[in-house]
């Protein structure tokens, strides 16, 4: 009797791999001849090259074809999923795969506009490096809860041209003073562009007596007195700003153009690997560099999730797994493809799967991991819906 | 008469055609605009840019249609006849299918600190060894955004211009104002501007609603704190936040207010103009000093549109080849041809498709309209002015203010992401301009020659095939290519009805100016430009070539 029962634990225990395994395939074979339209930014063409790789992986190693639909912005990507459901469009919807992350992902996971939880059974998961970058099921400080599966790490770093400025300024009172005293050198994108938003962030990191705060809800009765000291920090530079803050560029793409065309001397991105592809593709000269500030800055993931009615929801799994795939993931991470930091914990992979990572160059301008400093997590996004209408209120109207 | 029955109908058909999207579209955006209590309402009056862009609007619009149509009458009455009009022509009409982004880009290239005309001139003449901080893009008044919209709006009235001419019968009243003692300038306006005018109005009114809806311009060119009434409304769109949804929606519905009052407007403008030439043509001017000086305008304004967007893509095009590229270099320091090579496959296919949606609603949309003016003109039908203004919804109404809404009903219909569905929509905005290019070539036609031709024992289907369409080859081939440049240039409509699905040179191209990436841009733009250009070319060349032997139908210079 007792053997009995042992035997048939054991099976058990066996069989649960089994199954796990079982249900992996089934998904594989539920996606094999599916057409996955991946709605992703297409403004960078790199990326844009780097999804079309995906797509022929996916063909020649699952047999599913991957379709980039290139949006301008991502929210585009989520008013269809809204207006599709309105519609009453709750299977065969358009959408199996959407990049997103922080605020789309929270519109749509608090509308349950999502398919899921899919990510943490997706067998690539195992590699993902949870407890070394929290950022990967923490999105704006909302969990993820496996609505939506990382595939890369970005954080803020600056960028500026070492011919023509040799001693960057470490901190954000040293960059302070650095754009005083040149005046039209710096600039931010405007607000409620994410990266100018970022910035934003980085200073109140920088300036705020205890940052810890933004990891809640802003609190109204103490908001104010808590935010002055950043709005402190951006009076005392928007005069000297790049046209005397008189206008901004629009977004990521614009301000490095203009640190391309020499208008600003300091520009910045979310990507520590976009100056060394950049200077690959010939877009910035050999001299930019990078730098981030004492004590870190912003970092966050980069998510795909899969709409509550996608088509092709198991063609849209295969997808996300193959993003997490320790050699997609290298190949994401070499400069001269895409810079992306990876979600990848490296200590977890075969050495093969290793030394491929050992093996990038990360690419002349890029900081190593031990340089770039910590990742600061993002703020609650209360704050920064917050932040974003009060800074039109000040400096988004021409006084 | 062998379509006598379903000809009859076809100018309402036509109008339901315009009438029900832009109106079921217009419900979508209405509702959630006065839904929970007019919110976005609320919300839109509370923003605090809402006045300046307001008045952005206004005065960007109003200001980039009066510059745009003066410089096309100059044009016309100052050059008309001479070698000069024949060089402008052929510069400024394949100008007309550039698209407004890629425009836009290019002209913020030349114009820019760091742009093309800096980089001239630096740092030889100027000492600049990094570019200025000059607000010269982006700045607060939108002259910029003004300057960007004439260099695109005047290819589009003098072409408009120059189909209308022949029917205002110019030569005869010049010779005749001339023979009164006129100047150029002083016969051009008495004698053919009211009846050009009366043909033009239309262009001009839609003209004045693009130029105060326009969103990609106003994005890249025009001033940012804040932007534009209609370039803001697309920043609401796209903010996750679903209250920024009711927000746009009030936005669009204000941005539709502001266009009709603007019109009025213009159209007080109009009569006040009128009676000023009534008093002008009584004192009998004839202001011979002015047309030296107005033969000058016309060539400085003239040479400094078509010699802006000319510039302006040729930056693009060398972009599009450019490796590394700093200031102050005039050119790139090396040339390669990586951008093309990547960007080929993708260019050959949404190329493909491009021509595939404009070819069906070009030739749909002409078909319909060539069925109104007949319908029009063989049952005598006078239309009111109330079909007019129907005629103009799709021109009016601001895109974003019915085209989510039209995408929620294509939805519902399970037609949407089908690349007819998308031609189907582009039918409503290239309808209208089909129409607005056509009609004044069409009902100025002399009835005599069909007289004759009924006389003669023709049925009128033998008159419109054998007499009417022929004469009328070049009009007709004319508004083909504008509703070609109008079916490439539509990005609302593709995207929103598309799904994302149907990929146009221009939803690549947008995309891409998100990233502002020039290289890539400049190919995009320069086969988007190719395209509708090509369409112009037909329509010079082939009524040249059929009409070879006809000297009475040689182009009217």
């Amino acid at each position: 009797m007792l053997r009995r029962h042992f035997l048939l634990a054991t099976a058990a225990l066996f069989a649960l791999p089994a199954q796990a395994q079982t249900a992996w395939e089934s998904v594989l074979d539920a996606a094999r001849g599916q057409t996955v339209y991946w709605h992703a930014w297409g403004g960078d063409p790199k990326i844009n090259d780097f999804i079309a790789f995906v797509g022929q992986e996916a063909q020649e190693r699952h047999g599913v074809t991957l379709e980039h639909v290139k949006l301008a912005s991502t929210a585009d990507a989520v008013a269809r999923v809204q207006a599709e459901r309105n519609a009453g469009t709750l299977t065969g919807g358009a959408v199996d795969l959407i990049w997103i992350n922080g605020e789309n992902f929270a519109a749509m996971k608090d509308q349950g506009l999502l398919f899921g939880p899919f990510a943490e059974s997706l067998p690539n998961w195992r590699y993902v490096d949870v407890a070394g970058k929290p950022a990967v099921v923490t999105d704006f400080t909302l969990p993820t809860e496996g609505y939506e599966s990382p595939w890369a790490m970005a954080q803020l770093v600056f960028e500026y041209d070492s011919a023509r400025l040799p001693e960057p300024p470490q901190t954000l009172d040293a960059l302070k003073d650095w754009i005083i005293a040149h005046p039209g050198r710096f600039t931010y994108p405007q607000p409620p562009d994410y990266l100018g938003l970022t910035f934003l962030k980085q200073v109140a990191y920088g300036t705020l007596s205890d940052p810890s705060v933004m990891q809640a809800p802003l609190d109204e009765a103490s908001y104010e007195a808590t935010i002055a000291p950043m709005w402190a920090w951006l009076d005392a530079v928007t005069p000297a700003l790049w046209r005397a803050g008189k206008a901004y560029p629009q977004n990521e793409p614009a301000l490095g153009q203009l640190l391309a065309d020499a208008e600003v001397d300091i520009g910045f991105a979310f990507n520590p690997g976009r100056a060394s592809a950049e200077i690959g593709a010939g877009n910035l000269p050999e001299t930019v560099r990078t730098f981030t500030l004492q004590g870190g800055t912003i970092g966050n993931a980069s998510f795909v999730a899969i709409p509550f009615n996608a088509a092709h929801a198991a063609g849209a799994q295969v997808v996300a797994n193959l993003l997490l795939d320790p050699e997609i993931q290298a190949r994401a991470q070499d400069p001269n493809v895409l810079g992306f930091q990876t979600v990848l914990d490296l200590s977890s992979l075969d050495a093969p799967d290793k030394a491929r990572f050992d093996a990038l160059d990360l690419g002349i301008a890029t900081l190593s991991p031990a340089d770039l400093g910590p990742a600061l997590l993002e703020p609650h996004a209360s704050w920064m819906v917050r932040i974003s209408q009060d800074w039109m209120q000040r400096y988004g109207v021409a006084q | 008469m062998i379509w006598g029955g379903p000809l009859r109908w076809a100018p309402r058909f036509t109008l339901a055609l315009l009438v029900v999207p832009v109106a079921a579209g217009l419900l979508g955006t209405l509702i959630p605009a006065f839904s929970n209590d007019a919110k976005g309402f609320r919300a839109l009056v509370e923003w605090p840019g809402l006045w300046p862009a307001v008045r952005l609007s206004l005065g960007t619009g109003l200001g980039a249609t009066a510059l745009s149509l003066a410089i096309t009458l100059l044009l016309v009455a100052s050059l008309w006849g001479t070698r000069l009009f024949a060089l402008i022509l052929h510069l400024l009409a394949p100008l007309l299918s550039v698209p407004h982004a890629a425009a836009a880009l290019g002209l913020a290239f030349l114009i820019a600190p760091s742009g093309w005309i800096a980089r001239l001139l630096s740092p030889w003449a100027t000492g600049w060894t990094q570019p200025p901080d000059l607000l010269i893009l982006n700045d607060p008044y939108g002259l910029s955004l003004t300057l960007g919209l004439i260099a695109k709006e005047v290819p589009f009235l003098f072409l408009m211009a120059l189909a209308a001419l022949p029917q205002t019968d110019i030569a005869r009243r010049m010779q005749v104002a001339h023979s009164l003692g006129a100047g150029k300038i002083a016969a051009f306006a008495v004698a053919v501007l009211p009846g050009l005018y009366r043909q033009l109005r239309l262009p001009v009114y839609a003209v004045l609603a693009y130029s105060m809806t326009a969103v990609e311009m106003a994005m890249i060119l025009g001033p940012t704190r804040p932007a534009t009434l209609s370039a803001q409304v697309v920043i609401w769109m796209a903010d996750p936040m679903l209250t920024a949804q009711a927000t746009a929606a009030a936005g669009a519905v204000l941005q539709l207010c502001v266009v009709i009052a603007a019109l009025l407007l213009w159209t007080l403008v109009e009569r006040v103009a009128r009676r000023a030439l009534v008093r002008l043509a009584e004192a009998g001017v004839r202001a011979h000093a002015l047309d030296a000086f107005a033969r000058g305008a016309a060539l400085l304004t003239g040479g400094l549109t078509a010699g802006a967007l000319i510039l302006g893509l040729a930056g693009l095009a060398v972009w599009s080849l450019a490796g590394l590229w700093q200031f102050p270099d005039v050119l790139p320091q090396s040339l390669s041809l990586r951008t093309w090579m990547r960007a080929a496959p993708d260019l050959v296919s949404t190329g493909a498709v491009t021509v595939m949606i404009a070819a069906t609603a070009t030739a749909l949309s002409l078909a319909l309209v060539i069925a109104c003016l007949e319908a029009e003109q063989r049952f005598a039908l006078s239309p009111r002015g109330a079909a007019l203004w129907v005629l103009y919804l799709p021109l009016l109404v601001p895109q974003v203010a019915f085209l989510p809404g039209l995408q929620g009903a294509a939805l519902r219909s399970g037609v949407e992401g089908h690349w007819l569905a998308v031609a189907a929509a582009h039918l409503v905005f290239v309808l209208p301009y089909v129409f607005l290019s056509l009609a004044p070539a069409y009902r100025a036609w002399d009835g005599r020659i069909a007289t004759a031709g009924l006389a003669l024992g023709a049925s009128p289907a033998r008159v419109f095939w054998r007499l009417r369409l022929p004469m009328l080859l070049r009009p007709v081939l004319t508004a083909a290519a504008v509703g070609v440049a109008v079916s490439v240039g539509q990005y609302l409509p593709t995207l929103l009805i598309g799904g994302g699905r149907v990929e146009t040179l221009t939803t690549e191209a947008v995309a891409l100016s998100s990233g502002g990436n020039r290289r890539l841009i400049g190919a995009y733009a320069l086969l988007q430009m190719l395209l509708p250009a090509l369409g112009f070319a037909l329509a010079l060349l082939l009524p040249a070539l059929a009409f070879r032997n006809r000297r009475g139908m040689a182009v009217a210079t």
